[in-house]
């Protein structure tokens, strides 16, 4: 019978905590078609990694090994994966949607004549059919896709809980594909950090963090001002800190610092998912955008719609009010 | 070097969308177009490359309808040196792979030896088509480039991981690289440009003379406002910002407890 198999991330040991949102999302398809789910994690010497992955309710664990597997390349694992899909034949392949699955998955799912269905939020079944749901436009706009077996999709963050995974006991296959040293064009060194963090986000109570909306570099104090009233750190989404407005230290998201303050206000920020997984965890979240269709209003608690050039004055003042 | 860079028209950045009659795709009737933002910063580091190499060719690629055309010649006149135009006014049938399928017909018989694509488009945002283009052609790829500097018959460049982390990493030529936002500061094209960009090529083929087979493998069955599930407070501050304001930080005071 075939399966959904869910391909688990891992470096140096270590997992992804992506992979069990994806695994999580795979137990739910399977669950909806009446198949079973399967994992497969790659690299070298990974039997350990395929035990722990073991300890969860699914049918199979792959433990795809192999020297030249030891660190990542697009073309080794899509030599290793290529001849585990051929011979196991799953109805669905999954991966978390992180930046290694963006640089390997589609040269994978090439090599059947499929598209990955990438960054998906949701998954509905009908008949042996499914609809992968996905965001277009940064989030702006959802969109259904349909896709037959033998599909590939890949699972945005946050979009399933791992915790829904129950524990169980999944037998463990090794599974030992050819990979020959030719086929790995590219030599890849070691993974380094630029320069120590002289700014920890991640220690503030209160963030104020500013977007693109903010127009250009001289507009800044606009949301200093507000930063100082309130006592907070600031921040910013990747545009301002590629455009040299505020160090790259400063930057939220995916590229950049996770943080989880007390409260966390959003200025001119749209709410791009790379964005949103840097501070989606904060207790109270604040958004200021003058489009109240802007994604970062799904994430917020409270938020003022208007122009931020007049409101963010406007907070100033009361703020200070507030605390005189 | 001899570099292709593909580049996409998307709507403009801050564009008010909405769903069509159909529910199939947007209306586009009143929107405005411009480059991809990380074409843009493709297309300004294949330039540079070119300039610091002091020789070579930089040809723009694109696949679209005719509006298109406006985003080829501001690429031209930033200094591409010729273009070739898929020019395609209906790609609703198509996926990334069929797009992938279309490019990579159009740039085999050009031989280059870098190929450069943004990493993500604004609109489909799917991030694979420089992926897929390069498994077709046989050639290496990396994704999420932030630096590229040419070392003999091969490249070497620094790839973004996550949460701040980098690598890099030695590819030979040829190859094809997905490059990130930010990581070159762009130009402006010049008065001298624009007009010279006027007399540059741009090719135009179609679908049906690259002869790639059509069909795809995910179909778009509609788009929609996302609904959504969190219940913000939301404070209309158009009208009255100091009112929104006021409500505000009452609500930052009593209920979150950081004033
Ligand atoms: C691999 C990868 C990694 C990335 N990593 C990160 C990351 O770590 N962090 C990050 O932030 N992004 C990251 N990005 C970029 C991300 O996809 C978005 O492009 C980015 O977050 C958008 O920034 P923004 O919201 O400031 O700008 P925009 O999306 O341009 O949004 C600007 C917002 O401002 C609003 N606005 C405009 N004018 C006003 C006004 N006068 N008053 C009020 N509101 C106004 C607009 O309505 C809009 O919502 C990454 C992207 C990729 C592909």
């Amino acid at each position: 019978m075939s399966s959904v198999l869910v391909v688990l991330e891992q470096q140096g040991g270590k997992w992804h905590r992506m992979s069990w949102e994806a695994l999580a999302a795979g137990a739910e398809l399977a669950g909806k078609l009446g198949l079973s789910v399967d994992a497969a994690v790659v690299g070298k010497g990974v039997g350990t990694l395929a035990g722990e992955a073991a300890q969860k309710s699914i049918g199979k664990v792959y433990a795809v090994d192999h020297d030249l597997l030891a660190s990542y390349t697009a073309d080794g694992y899509t030599a290793a994966l290529e001849q585990l899909i051929q011979q196991t034949k799953p109805a669905f392949v999954l991966f978390p949607h992180t930046y290694q699955v963006r640089d390997f998955a589609p040269k994978l799912a090439t090599r059947f004549d499929r598209v990955l269905v990438s960054d998906v939020i949701s998954i509905e079944a009908a008949g042996s059919g499914v609809t992968f749901v996905r965001q277009l436009f940064q989030g702006k706009l959802n969109a259904n896709f349909a896709a037959s077996t033998g599909a590939f999709a890949s699972i945005q963050a946050g979009a399933f809980r791992a915790e829904s995974l129950a524990a169980g006991t999944a037998e463990v296959v090794n599974f030992a594909p050819s990979v020959d040293a030719s086929v790995i064009r590219i030599q890849a060194e070691a993974p380094f950090r630029e320069s120590s963090r002289a700014v920890d986000l991640t220690a503030a109570e209160i963030i104020v963090s500013v977007g693109r909306g903010i127009k250009e570099q001289d507009n800044i104090p606009v949301v200093e001002e507000l930063a100082a009233a309130l006592g907070a750190e600031l921040a910013a989404s990747r545009p301002i800190c590629d455009a040299g407005w505020l160090p790259m230290e400063r930057q939220v998201g995916s590229s950049g610092q996770t943080v989880s303050p007390k409260v966390y206000i959003a200025v001119g920020i749209s709410g791009a998912i790379q964005h949103l997984v840097g501070m989606k965890g904060s207790k109270a979240i604040v958004a200021i955008n003058k489009d109240e269709n802007a994604p970062i209003f799904e994430v917020a608690d409270y938020g003022i719609v208007g122009d931020l050039f007049e409101v963010v004055p406007a907070l100033v003042a009361e703020v200070k009010k507030a605390k005189a | 070097m001899k570099i292709i860079v593909a580049i996409k028209q998307v709507p403009t950045r801050d564009s008010q969308l909405n769903v069509a009659d159909g529910g199939k795709w947007i209306e586009e009737d009143d929107l405005t177009f411009e480059i991809n933002e990380p074409d843009a910063y493709a297309l300004e580091e294949a330039l540079q490359l070119k300039e610091r190499d002091g020789e070579g060719e930089v040809i723009a690629l694109c696949l679209g309808p005719s509006r298109a055309t406006q985003t080829i010649r501001e690429a031209l006149a930033k200094g591409a040196d010729r273009a070739i135009h898929i020019e395609e006014e209906q790609l609703e049938g198509l996926d990334t792979l069929g797009i992938a399928k279309l490019l990579a017909a159009a740039v085999k018989a050009e031989n280059p030896d870098l190929i450069l694509t943004g990493l993500q488009s604004d609109d489909f945002g799917y991030g694979q088509t420089g992926v897929v283009m390069a498994e077709l052609l046989g050639i290496p790829h990396a994704t999420i480039i932030m630096q590229v500097e040419k070392q003999g018959n091969a490249i070497k460049v620094k790839r973004e991981l996550e949460d701040g982390w980098f690598q890099n990493m030695t590819i030979p030529l040829p190859a094809l690289l997905t490059i990130q936002s930010g990581i070159n500061k762009l130009r402006y094209a010049t008065l001298m440009g624009i007009k010279k960009a006027k007399t540059k090529e741009i090719k135009t083929v179609t679908a049906s003379d690259l002869g790639v087979p059509q069909g795809a493998s995910a179909t778009l069955d509609k788009v929609y406002m996302p609904q959504r599930t969190k219940q913000a407070v939301i404070f209309q501050g158009g009208d009255d910002p100091a009112k929104a304001a006021a409500q505000l930080v009452e609500k930052l005071k009593f209920e979150v407890r950081v004033i």
